[in-house]
């Protein structure tokens, strides 16, 4: 014969021991509740009720016993209600008082809880390490963010540093080391494009006459002239002194290429002020694109825009040749650049 | 994506089919630099390209390819430090498992940018599990087959894992049978780094 004892169990002190933990009769009936558990929920809204009223309870199929939550093993809860906050715990039973102890604590939702629900150092039992938790999340987010800040600044000054490596400082264009590289990357996905090599009319008369700072000048404005007529995902580049290539991306069209060249070089003949004087240039300009070959190179297309630039020089200057390979190969190397230098 | 992910995909490729492999894979998505920072933030499209390239470069599809990356990143020595931090998922495979629904959590209590995929463990039936995988970037689920079956050989559990295809929402499903939990004795494992000297 079963004699049914009234329930003389004292949770005090357990629930001091465990500020997260709340005891619950056979029934399911939450008892009481911890006070770090109260400043979650109010206890009117605890106490009295089914645990399974107030929790969601999971514990994936590996608990024992026939209570209302399942023993002795790893249960994953959430609030029903408001914030749900999702927490650990597990439940026994005490024996021979027909009441059970669940406690919970919050793993990895301490940080959002700590916040939702304004907890100090008070509210974790003295075992807990809560405190320690919190302390490290801290202190790896504060370094962290300098870390990150560090990296942005590191970031940054590689890519100024390698703008600096692929830009000519005079003029802001890119240098030959720029234009190889793009060069190379346009050539190996294919991109139809066509290359100019456009060489400086005049320009060491402006430099032995006016000096160095004119040269610069002129320089400058060539490069801002140059700028213009590209577009963005073109490049331009000064491979010499006096030198430049230009590379336009898809776009192979020999008309509209040798009226754009065409245009450059009116522009470029726009005398350009210089102290109470003005400096005179133009420009010759060779012209190749991608169409031409099987397997454009690198090397070949410089070569052929050349050669193309040579035709105009001895044309008289201040022309825009296209490359024609008829032509081209055939008097191969029909003019002295060097002579050209006065 | 997260520098740490991208850098993984890359270090995979670096240990398992050589630098040369790597690099010409980096120039082919047209990077513009070699190497990925496991600390900076990348557009999700560059991750597209360098798993899509890859996948031509090695021919295969990119599905295998997730698997192994996934099976790297769990036995490699080089990134001991990932199957250190599942193993803390608990004391056998079925723990393990069940520690997945708290992974992205974990994660982002150590790196709140990165992009862990929410993955769902549920036990359907005796040794029967289901995962599902809702993740930013697809195909996610595939890499967490070759997780797990990496960590099953890691428990000395045997399973049989099958990715069952995507639902409409854009989850993945993989089903995962363990059909001995103590198939063999796996790898032995210390929370201490200290003690847990088996290297």
């Amino acid at each position: 014969m079963t004699v049914v004892r009234p329930v003389t169990f004292d949770a005090a002190p357990f629930l001091a021991f465990m500020p997260m933990s709340l005891v619950f009769a056979d029934s399911g009936v939450i008892l009481s509740i911890g006070p770090t558990l109260a400043k979650l929920r109010p206890a009117e809204e605890m106490i009295g009720k089914h645990v399974t009223e107030v929790f969601t309870v999971r514990d994936d199929g590996r608990g024992q016993g026939n209570g209302p939550i399942p023993l002795d093993t790893k249960l994953y809860l959430k609030f029903r209600e408001g914030v749900t906050t999702r927490l650990k715990g597990m439940a026994a039973s005490i024996p021979g008082t027909g009441v059970n102890i669940l406690n919970l604590s919050f793993g990895i939702s301490i940080v959002d809880a700590v916040a939702d629900y304004r907890l100090t150092a008070g509210d974790f039992a003295h075992t807990d390490l809560a405190i320690e938790m919190l302390y490290l999340v801290e202190a790896k987010s504060a370094v962290m963010e300098e870390t990150k800040q560090l990296n942005a600044r590191l970031q940054g000054a590689k890519v100024a540093a390698e703008e600096q490596a692929f830009t000519d400082t005079l003029t802001g264009l890119k240098n030959r080391r720029a234009m190889d590289h793009v060069l190379e990357r346009m050539l190996r996905t294919n991109v139809p494009f066509a290359l100019m090599h456009l060489d400086l009319d005049y320009f060491k008369s402006v430099n032995d006459t006016l000096g160095h700072a004119a040269g610069d000048t002129v320089l400058q404005a060539v490069a801002k002239i140059l700028m213009e007529e590209t577009r963005s995902d073109d490049l331009v580049a000064r491979v010499g002194g006096d030198e430049f290539i230009l590379i336009y991306n898809r776009f192979t069209d020999h008309t509209r290429l040798v009226q754009t060249a065409q245009r450059i070089i009116s522009r470029l003949e726009v005398p350009v002020p210089y102290q109470d004087t003005f400096c005179k240039i133009s420009g010759s300009i060779g012209i190749t694109t991608t169409d031409y070959y099987k397997v454009p190179t690198a090397d070949g297309m410089i070569h052929d825009a050349d050669l193309a630039l040579y035709s105009s020089k001895y044309e008289g200057r201040a022309q825009a040749t296209l490359f024609d390979p008829a032509v081209h190969h055939d008097n191969a190397v029909a003019y002295d650049a060097s002579q050209d230098k006065r | 994506m997260h520098g740490m992910i991208n850098r993984a995909i890359q270090c995979f490729m670096r240990d398992t089919y050589g630098a040369d492999t790597w690099e010409k894979v980096a120039e082919k998505a047209d990077l513009g630099f070699d190497n990925f920072e496991a600390m900076l933030s990348y557009p999700d499209q560059i991750t597209l390209d360098v798993l899509g390239r890859a996948a031509r470069q090695l021919h295969k599809p990119v599905e295998t390819f997730l698997e192994d990356l996934g099976t790297y990143l769990v036995s490699h020595p080089n990134v001991e430090a990932i199957r250190r931090l599942l193993r803390f998922g608990g004391e056998n495979f079925t723990e393990f498992l069940f520690s997945l629904n708290e992974l992205e959590g974990r994660a982002q209590l150590a790196l709140p940018d990165l992009e862990v995929p929410t993955l769902k463990v549920e036990h359907i039936e005796d040794g029967r599990f289901r995962l599902s995988c809702s993740s930013a970037m697809p195909g996610f689920g595939y890499a967490m087959v070759g997780v797990m079956r990496a960590m099953a050989d890691d428990y000395g559990a045997l399973v049989f894992l099958e990715h069952q295809g995507w639902m409409d929402s854009g989850e993945e499903i993989i089903t995962i049978n363990l059909l001995e939990a103590a198939y063999t004795e796996g790898r032995s494992f210390e929370l201490s780094e200290r003690i847990g000297g088996e290297l």
